[in-house]
């Protein structure tokens, strides 16, 4: 096959892209600027859009004697995946923008152009298992694996994307990068939100937003507690940095509960209240299996790397709905629910959606 | 690099000396060096006190733009100005406009036509208006993205006129086209190894024994103490060789190579009946051919041509690999997706027919294929 991979300057997507040359595929890189006005050098880990990634790949692709071009995504991803990202939180929303990247630029703007010209596939270093029965599958590195991220790819962009790792350890791929010569094995791994280089998301949102003061208000009371300079500095489950003028009368931790953009208030309340049973979630994607009519039991989970718990799952007009069998706590509307099917050769991605309440 | 050039490059290379050194091997090293300039000189016109041998061709350009512009200015404060052209290669460009940003030089760029060629009258027309305060004119002899060869020794006239030093990167149009550095006219004129059979990393900036330059690398001050630095003997050996080389078979060079770039465009037209043929059609470098292909995108033309074996290019490209729309197409009246849209290729002492045959066959399928690509972007 013609296959396309994108490399970010990383060790994973640099060793996806030689196994995909071992496996005999006619493999181009292609690394992906994103970022308007790059840095030229990575500060710590953070990151992946650094003129200094941008060379790491060049280098890995020479290494590996395959072409390699660079894809200017800057406008798309600042549309498709920055705006969006601000504009969630503005609605009081907790977006994740990696899986949002997944689904509008790496598997679409870059899978689209990619068989535009001429490729049958997308190769990535995601940790996912993605093998010839086509269901999308957990990685073998439990830490690592990035399924919940992938879960909201459909069934047409799954058959056109090859994840060679999803059978390692990252541990395996750092001690395969260096025995192939590649100098990224020992490369630290980029974490938090690639845009926002300083890992200052409050400041980056101000920033775009700009200072909203508003109340802060107790959900058992209904007293205003203390006061806030935005909203959307706010997530769900959140309990550092309130800031609140007086201790709760039970003289207990509070965590924010909601936020409520059109009256610019964020509530707080007790541990026990952030508890939830009962998931809707809209813009559903099923692609592992059938489609299900009525309710299936499977396993949900519903932030990156939160926990899983048993649900009832069923779709409707609306969406998704899930009745959790155990509650959680922090769940927050804009993160995706993804259901898994427990299997013993990886738990099988059954499908996601968008968690709205 | 030349066979003769590399030849000459290893021989000399195995010799030791400092050509500054007085004993034999530093007297040895010294003759190969003049030797060297004495040849530089006689194939480009110069005398061989005007050859500076510099680190290259930006190194040239850097040199002539400011080290001109400082002496100019240390003579007489009110010559702050500098007089250069829209299409200039960034080694030019970005050391002008480091004047402007630095040294607070303001700067006229003269426009081009459609066909990228810079109109005399429009330098006169500057020149009168503020010729006594004009530090230096630099415009390029050929341009290295569309392949217009400007009228140089016209422009050189000039700007000499008013008395005003004339400086021309001539990196594109040595070997290419005649360049003759007395009968031009200019005052300083760039030349580089690299695109002439000779090594990279070495070059010359002629410059006329009247035209000051203020150094930019102070040192031994080895070169006519406008440039510092040890020497390369081998590498100016080299370069030498390879100037001479170029300059002798430029005729027959540009006869035979031109005809097959005529060859290429014409069949490039008819594979491609709306592709737009840029630059000069008639005042241009032989080897050059550069087309906008309306639709398409130049990344993915390269990038589907480069899988058939061909290679091509978009032009300028930034420090990250991401092309910009080219200044020299946006200087050409071109629109961003006009200039988005453009390819080079360029021919040379190996280019064969049976390249241009390969080129042709894959050339359909490849812009049909771009242009699906590119009807899939989102309006910008």
């Amino acid at each position: 096959m013609r296959v396309l991979a994108a490399m970010s300057g990383g060790v994973d997507s640099a060793v996806a892209a030689a196994r995909a040359v071992d496996a005999g595929h006619d493999v181009t890189g292609v690394h992906l600027a994103l970022a308007r006005n790059p840095q030229t050098y990575r500060t710590g880990a953070r990151g992946c859009c650094t003129l200094e990634d941008s060379r790491d790949a060049r280098r890995a692709a020479d290494v590996l004697g395959i072409p390699f071009y660079v894809w200017d995504m800057a406008d798309r991803f600042h549309a498709d995946v920055v705006d969006d990202f601000v504009a969630e939180y503005a609605a009081g929303r907790t977006p994740n923008p990696c899986l949002r990247c997944n689904e509008k630029i790496k598997f679409a703007a870059v899978l689209d152009r990619a068989v535009a010209l001429g490729f049958d596939a997308v190769v990535t270093g995601h940790h996912a298992r993605l093998g010839a029965d086509g269901l999308l599958r957990r990685s073998v590195d439990a830490a690592k694996d990035q399924s919940y991220v992938l879960a909201v790819l459909t069934r047409a962009q799954l058959d056109r994307s090859i994840f060679p790792l999803g059978d390692s350890t990252k541990a395996q791929v750092r001690e395969e990068a260096a025995r192939r010569g590649l100098a990224v094995a020992d490369k630290p791994d980029s974490h938090d939100i690639c845009f926002i280089a300083d890992g200052n998301t409050r400041g980056f949102l101000a920033d775009r937003l700009g200072e909203a003061p508003g109340d802060v208000v107790d959900a058992l009371t209904g007293a205003t507690v203390g006061s806030h300079s935005g909203a959307y500095q706010y997530t769900v489950g959140q309990r550092r940095g309130l800031h609140l003028d007086r201790p709760a009368p039970d003289g207990r931790p509070r965590y924010v509960l909601s936020i409520t953009p059109k009256t610019n208030t964020v509530t707080v309340g007790p541990a026990e209240a952030l508890e939830v049973s009962s998931v809707r979630a809209t813009r559903p994607v099923w692609t592992g299996g059938e489609r299900p009519a009525g309710p299936i039991e499977c396993e949900v989970q519903l932030r990156a790397h939160g926990d899983v718990v048993p649900a009832a799952v069923s779709l409707d007009a609306d969406g998704l709905r899930a009745e959790l069998r155990r509650p959680l706590r922090g769940v927050a509307a804009g993160q995706a629910i993804v259901a898994y099917r427990p299997d013993p050769a990886g738990d099988v991605v059954l499908g996601s959606a968008t968690i709205s309440a | 690099m030349l066979d003769e050039a590399l030849e000459a490059y290893v021989a000399t290379a195995r010799e030791v000396g400092n050509a500054s050194s007085l004993h034999a091997c530093g007297r040895r090293a010294r003759r190969r060096v003049e030797e060297s300039r004495e040849r530089v000189a006689a194939a480009l016109g110069a005398r061989p006190s005007e050859v500076i041998f510099t680190g290259g061709g930006t190194e040239s350009d850097n040199l002539a733009v400011k080290g001109v512009f400082w002496a100019r200015r240390a003579a007489g404060t009110d010559r702050d100005r500098v007089i250069s052209s829209a299409v200039e290669h960034h080694a030019v460009l970005d050391a002008v406009d480091w004047l402007v940003d630095h040294e607070g030089a303001q700067v006229s760029w003269l426009p081009v036509d459609t066909a990228g060629r810079l109109d005399p009258a429009r330098l006169r027309a500057e020149l009168a208006a503020s010729g006594d305060r004009v530090a230096l004119v630099t415009a390029m002899w050929a341009n290295n993205e569309v392949g217009t060869v400007q009228p140089v020794t016209e422009l050189a006239a000039v700007a000499a006129e008013h008395g005003v030093p004339f400086h021309t990167d001539a990196i594109q149009a040595v070997g290419q086209v005649p360049v003759d550095f007395a009968a031009s006219g200019v005052s300083a004129l760039t030349v580089t190894g690299h695109k002439l059979g000779g090594p990279a990393g070495v070059g010359a900036l002629l410059l006329g024994r009247d035209v000051a330059a203020t150094p930019l690398l102070h040192g031994g001050g080895q070169e006519r103490d406008v440039r510092s630095g040890t020497l390369d003997t081998a590498g100016i050996v080299a370069f030498a060789v390879a100037v001479e080389a170029a300059v002798k078979g430029q005729q027959e060079y540009a006869a035979r190579v031109s005809a097959l770039r005529d060859d290429l465009v014409r069949r490039v037209r008819e594979a491609v009946p709306e592709v737009i043929f840029n630059g000069d059609p008639a005042d241009r470098l032989p080897g050059n051919a550069h087309f906008s292909f309306p639709g398409c995108e130049g990344d993915a033309l390269l990038l589907l041509l480069d899988a058939q074996g061909i290679a091509c290019s978009t032009g300028s490209a930034c420090s990250a690999g991401v092309a910009q729309p080219s200044h020299v197409l946006i200087a050409m009246g071109a629109d961003d997706d006009r200039a988005r849209s453009s390819l080079r290729f360029t021919l040379g002492h190996t280019s064969t027919s049976a390249e241009v045959d390969a080129l042709i066959a894959a050339l359909p399928a490849a812009v049909d294929r771009a242009r699906r690509a590119a009807a899939l972007r989102t309006p910008r």
